[in-house]
């Protein structure tokens, strides 16, 4: 869906996007490299199971969520890259946040 | 980062960025206060790190934020990127989350320049993974250099969507198609707003230009587009639409769709600063004088937090809140205040004279605001589809936040920020009211989540 415009002396980072390691700029959100990797979708929901991805890149829809090393709901587009983070897809809910119910 | 500022400044785009600077020039002790790991807020992010090939890429509107932010950089506020802010309270004790920390600060002045979000309008297929918001698109291209790659179809109305696409034209992005929206109507409502609008002709005279250049790029440009939908098994596969009543498709994984932006005013809801319906800007926004003072002591809002006005407005908006802070700290009088703010008043004005001609013309219309699809999925987070609102209206349920007590709509993770203003319309739409009598949804602190872990080491109890 999206690539990344060559561009030269930036720094990069391995990051292990569901299990396969690959190298990124420092600097970009999980989200870019996701969606930079050809990776269609990052979430299921937890209703219906059907398929997600990141909507508004700025934080607000929540629709981005992925397990980061090891935790799930993470906002990937609110998260950026450091070196040897794993980065997987959530299928369903997560458990340990709370939210507007406090 | 301290426990007591005299000015706390939310926010770090232009508004935030002029507001910080003359307050700190004059001897305040502020501290700016960003989610984002850079400086410039939407229209500038990135601004500093930005290799210089993509910064002729975005065009000079972009350029712009060069000399904001290097004043900002000589200025002595104490800047935390990266810093959520969670909550505000009358008090104006303000919940951060700094360094993975959830703490309260304390401030005797809040300036919330928190700008602005894409409107969110629900349409057949939107939740689709290959539907995105254009301002997405143009985060992806200003903060990382990424592009589609594989082509990409631009719907919707309202400025960015022009500027969006003349911007992948510079990057070499295939641009599909442009389809817009905007009822033909308009067209006519927006006319005797035309002479004013000719005060800030700039305004017309780029979007016109960027229109020239795509057309003689070849991008078809399709006006009087009805009916958009986002079809496909799993992800998109096509945008499909009428164009003047004849159906049409384009085959496309990628679609990005920008229906206006309005103000991000979650902290000022929480806060409980009085909110008011605006009829032209189609949203909320918090009630507000010249200056940017709220219905709070010490709250001040500028930019586009405080109503849609454009970001070289809230570049005077935050330098006249920046102003006002250092009248109610007692540093500057009335007298000086007014002296000190006469240019900035000045060019304000003359830049909101583009404002009522632009809010007719990309007005969007009630066909998008109140789908009458009702298997179309409102509330993202908790799949409540536009009839299940219907149904809770029919059952008595007559307002926003009964209706959303009743369907679980906008108590998902984004805490309804997706769905507010749609809910409000289908309600409203229902039940034959206007808008502004559905209310919004009440906001609640934390407006962003927190872990347990997070809440548990707070330095204060909360409120
Ligand atoms: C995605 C997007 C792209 C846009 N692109 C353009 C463009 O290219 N050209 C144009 O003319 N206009 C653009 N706009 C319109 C935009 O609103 C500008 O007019 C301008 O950026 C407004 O300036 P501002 O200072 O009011 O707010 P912004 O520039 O939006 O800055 C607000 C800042 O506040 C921060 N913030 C918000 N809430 C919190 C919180 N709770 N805690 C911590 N920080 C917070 C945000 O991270 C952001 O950096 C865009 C809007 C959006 C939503
Ligand atoms: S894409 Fe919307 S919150 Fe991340």
């Amino acid at each position: 869906m999206f690539k990344q415009l060559p561009a030269t002396d930036l720094e990069t980072v391995r990051v292990i996007v569901n299990g396969q390691s690959i190298s990124v700029t420092k600097g970009m959100t999980v989200a870019a490299t996701v969606l930079s990797q050809q990776q269609k979708y990052t979430r299921t929901t937890a209703i219906s199971g059907s398929k997600r991805a990141p909507f508004c890149m700025m934080g607000v829809c929540y629709d981005c969520v992925m397990v980061i090393n090891g935790k799930a709901n993470q906002r990937a587009c609110a998260t950026y890259v450091e070196e040897g983070m794993q980065i997987e897809i959530q299928q369903g809910a997560g458990s340990d946040l709370v939210g507007n119910e406090l | 980062m301290k426990d007591n500022y005299q000015l706390v400044i939310i926010g770090g785009g232009p508004a935030g960025l002029a507001a910080a600077t003359t307050a700190a020039n004059q001897g305040v002790c502020c501290a700016l206060l960003d989610e984002q790991p850079t400086l410039g807020g939407q229209i500038y992010r990135a601004i500093e790190s930005i290799p210089k090939q993509r910064t002729q890429q975005l065009g000079d509107e972009y350029t712009r934020g060069k000399p904001l932010v290097t004043a900002f950089r000589e200025s002595d506020t104490e800047y935390y990127p990266e810093t959520k802010v969670w909550s505000l309270n009358k008090q104006r004790e303000i919940g951060v989350l700094y360094k993975d920390e959830a703490r309260i600060i304390q401030a005797d002045q809040v300036i919330v320049a928190s700008g602005a979000m894409e409107r969110p309008i629900p349409f057949k297929g939107w939740t689709l993974p290959g539907v995105m918001q254009a301002g997405a698109g143009q985060i992806l291209f200003k903060s990382a250099g990424v592009v589609p790659d594989n082509g990409v179809v631009l719907a919707g109305s309202g400025p960015l969507l022009l500027l969006l696409a003349w911007q992948y034209l510079h990057a070499g992005v295939d641009v599909k198609a442009l389809l817009d929206v905007t009822p033909l109507s308009n067209h006519l409502l927006a006319l005797p707003k035309l002479p004013k609008a000719l005060l800030a002709h700039h305004y017309l005279t780029k979007g016109i230009g960027y229109q020239i250049e795509l057309k003689r790029a070849g991008i078809p440009l399709l006006f009087g587009v009805s009916d958009l939908r986002a079809e496909g098994e799993g992800y998109l596969q096509k945008v499909s639409f009428k164009h003047f009543g004849k159906q049409k498709n384009i085959e496309s994984e990628l679609l990005l769709t920008h229906f206006g932006v309005i103000p991000h005013a979650w902290l000022t809801q929480s806060a409980d600063c009085k909110h008011q319906w605006d009829d032209s800007q189609q949203c909320w926004r918090p009630e507000h004088d010249e200056w940017g003072n709220t219905s709070l002591d010490g709250i001040i809002v500028a930019g586009d937090g405080a109503g849609i006005h454009g970001a070289r407005s809230a570049e005077h908006a935050g330098r006249l809140a920046g102003l006002e802070a250092l009248f109610a700290l007692g540093i500057i009088s009335q007298t000086e205040r007014n002296k000190q703010g006469i240019q900035d008043r000045k060019w304000m004005k003359d830049e909101r004279y583009i404002r009522p001609f632009l809010e007719a013309y990309f007005k969007i219309p009630q066909s998008l605001l109140a789908t009458a699809d009702n298997d179309t999925i409102v509330c993202r987070c908790e799949e409540v589809t536009a009839g299940q609102i219907r149904d809770a209206v029919k059952k008595g349920h007559d307002n926003s936040n009964q209706v959303k007590f009743f369907t679980r709509c906008g108590m998902g993770s984004c805490q309804g920020r997706q769905c507010s203003n749609a809910v409000a319309h289908i309600v409203a739409d229902e039940k034959g009211e206007s808008v502004e009598k559905m209310g919004h949804f009440r906001g609640r602190p934390p407006v962003a989540p927190l872990t347990l872990d997070q809440l548990a080491c707070l330095n204060k109890e909360l409120i």
